[in-house]
């Protein structure tokens, strides 16, 4: 229990005294997941409206393979990226393996099923309830889609959120292709695992702290917005 | 087109030998009318009779099975359909106010701001449009709250405010007073009747029959998919020629009409259908 207390203080020292090795996993961290929510955004939210718009060829075959990759464990999508990024792989002439970049774009891989299936559900159900208003005014599917994404907003942005929860929860996918080198690959999560085996407890549980207080802002975010915008969507 | 200089007419518009078939049903079964200018028609007829549908085709939402819709000789487009397109000048000067009001979820003031950039109205010229048609229908001192908390009242004189802004030729308008308390009711006949006014040709449906006694020069009896009477409204509601149409201006129920080939049979209805 001593040690328990004895983590938590050296926790809080490290946390609120701002310590640079923590402050430079944290930064990275966020870099990292941020940027591949993003990008994931930029893929997830055009494919989801494609989806619920348009029939076309392949439209099934990219719903069942959106909702595998939905469901695939990190790890599972790490292994995929390191056989894509190793030196032996398509990509390997990249050299990104065990880079942030490597991390960003299994991320991207992760999360972008996630909005892309939400942005589908989403869209699907404001075009019903919008087709003939739309196509009245002028608009056809590919016309109102800003309109429908903008409408979709607050729920779009709890998706792009859920995706962000993910990414940054996440250590499987990071530890493979990343490779937890300090001061390179090193983030939350895999330090986190990493200052366990160690038995360095009080850097982990600062870091487990920040990924909880991270992870509770968010989804406070995602209450909020629902919250405050529900007489929008009414 | 949001110009005061009044661009050529589109009308009339002509249906002929219009049929609409969905499911294997014959829905609208060989419609031929010619809508002239300078008047309002008002469709009637029972629930499930076609008169959504009718609009709908008019409109150009949705497309005949067979026969045509032309609009002043040329062959209607779908309203999306693109601009390249001979039918689609027509569609631009045409809208339609749905029998469900559909809201964006955005602003009562953007709701008819969107409506109007999709009709390429520069932004300089919106606001003064949005400000005339908000205070025309009363809604000015809402124009800030989401168009979706409005009462249901207030959403459909939205949707008139939006389709006026646009200035059409023709208004479409599907039951716009369904469900409305009188004094609503009350409200979008005056809306619906300044529109006219101001030169748009109305064509509406509504289960009102005093609201059609109000609002008619002119009324279709639509039963079962076809036209079974037409005729000017004074003519229509003193005489009647159609026995349906006449047990319909009465107020008797029209139970018997739900035929054999009636696919919404209700259970208990008798099944012989009266000839057509
Ligand atoms: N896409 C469709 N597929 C099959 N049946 C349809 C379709 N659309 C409409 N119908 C049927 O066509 C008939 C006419 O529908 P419509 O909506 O035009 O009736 P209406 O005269 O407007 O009735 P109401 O007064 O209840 O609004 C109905 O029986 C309806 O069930
Ligand atoms: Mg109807």
């Amino acid at each position: 229990m001593t040690d328990f207390t004895d983590a938590l203080g050296a926790a809080a020292a490290l946390v609120f005294g701002l310590d640079a090795s923590l402050t430079e996993i944290v930064m990275l961290s966020l870099r990292v997941s941020l940027s591949a929510v993003a990008i994931a955004a930029l893929i997830g939210l055009p494919t989801g409206a494609l989806l619920a718009l348009y029939r076309f060829r392949g439209r099934f075959f990219l719903v069942v393979s959106m909702n595998a990759l939905m469901g695939l464990p990190p790890v599972v999508v790490g292994l995929i990226v390191y056989l894509l990024l190793s030196r032996a792989g398509p990509f390997g002439v990249f050299g990104l393996l065990f880079t942030p970049a490597a991390m960003i774009i299994a991320q991207v891989l992760l999360v972008t099923p996630i909005i892309a299936a939400l942005t589908r559900q989403v869209i699907e159900d404001l075009w019903i309830e919008y087709e003939e208003q739309m196509r009245s005014l002028g608009a056809g599917p590919s016309r109102a889609m800003p309109a429908l994404l903008w409408d979709g907003r607050f729920t779009l942005i709890t998706a792009i959120l859920a995706g962000f929860g993910r990414a940054s929860a996440e250590v499987g996918a990071v530890m493979i292709v990343g490779g937890n080198i300090d001061h390179v690959t090193r983030v939350m999560t895999t330090s986190i695992a990493l200052e366990v085996s160690k038995g360095n407890l009080a850097l982990a549980l600062g870091l487990g702290i920040i990924l909880l207080v991270l992870s509770a802002g968010i989804n406070g975010a995602a209450y909020i917005i629902q919250h405050r915008t529900k007489r929008w969507h009414a | 087109m949001n110009e005061p200089s009044p661009a050529p007419s589109i009308l009339p518009l002509e249906l002929d030998g219009v049929c609409f078939e969905a499911g294997g049903t014959r829905l609208i079964k060989d419609i031929s009318w010619r809508f002239e200018a300078d008047r309002r028609t008002v469709v009637i007829g029972p629930n499930g009779a076609g008169k959504s549908l009718f609009l709908r085709l008019c409109h150009g939402l949705i497309k005949p099975s067979r026969g045509s819709v032309r609009w002043h000789g040329v062959e209607a487009a779908a309203p999306d359909e693109s601009p390249a397109n001979a039918g689609a000048w027509a569609a631009r000067h045409q809208a339609m106010v749905f029998q469900r009001p559909v809201m964006l979820r955005r602003s009562v003031t953007a709701n008819v701001d969107y409506a109007l950039k999709l009709h390429h109205i520069p932004r300089a010229k919106r606001a003064e449009t949005i400000e005339r048609v908000l205070h025309e229908t009363g809604l000015k001192r809402l124009a800030h709250l989401p168009a979706r908390v409005l009462s249901i009242g207030e959403q459909q004189k939205l949707a008139l405010a939006r389709a006026w802004a646009l200035k059409p030729q023709v208004l479409f308008l599907d039951e716009p007073t369904a469900s409305l308390d009188p004094s609503a009711t009350h409200g979008v006949e005056e809306i619906i009747e300044a529109i006219h006014n101001q030169g748009t040709r109305i064509i509406m449906t509504t289960h009102d029959l005093g609201q059609a006694r109000r609002m008619a020069d002119e009324v279709l009896f639509i039963n079962r998919g076809r036209i079974l009477e037409s005729a000017p409204a004074k003519q229509f509601f003193e005489a009647p020629q159609n026995d349906l149409a006449q047990a319909f201006v009465r107020g008797e129920l029209l139970w018997w009409n739900k035929g054999q080939d009636n696919r919404k049979h209700q259970p208990g209805d008798p099944t012989e259908g009266k000839p057509e």
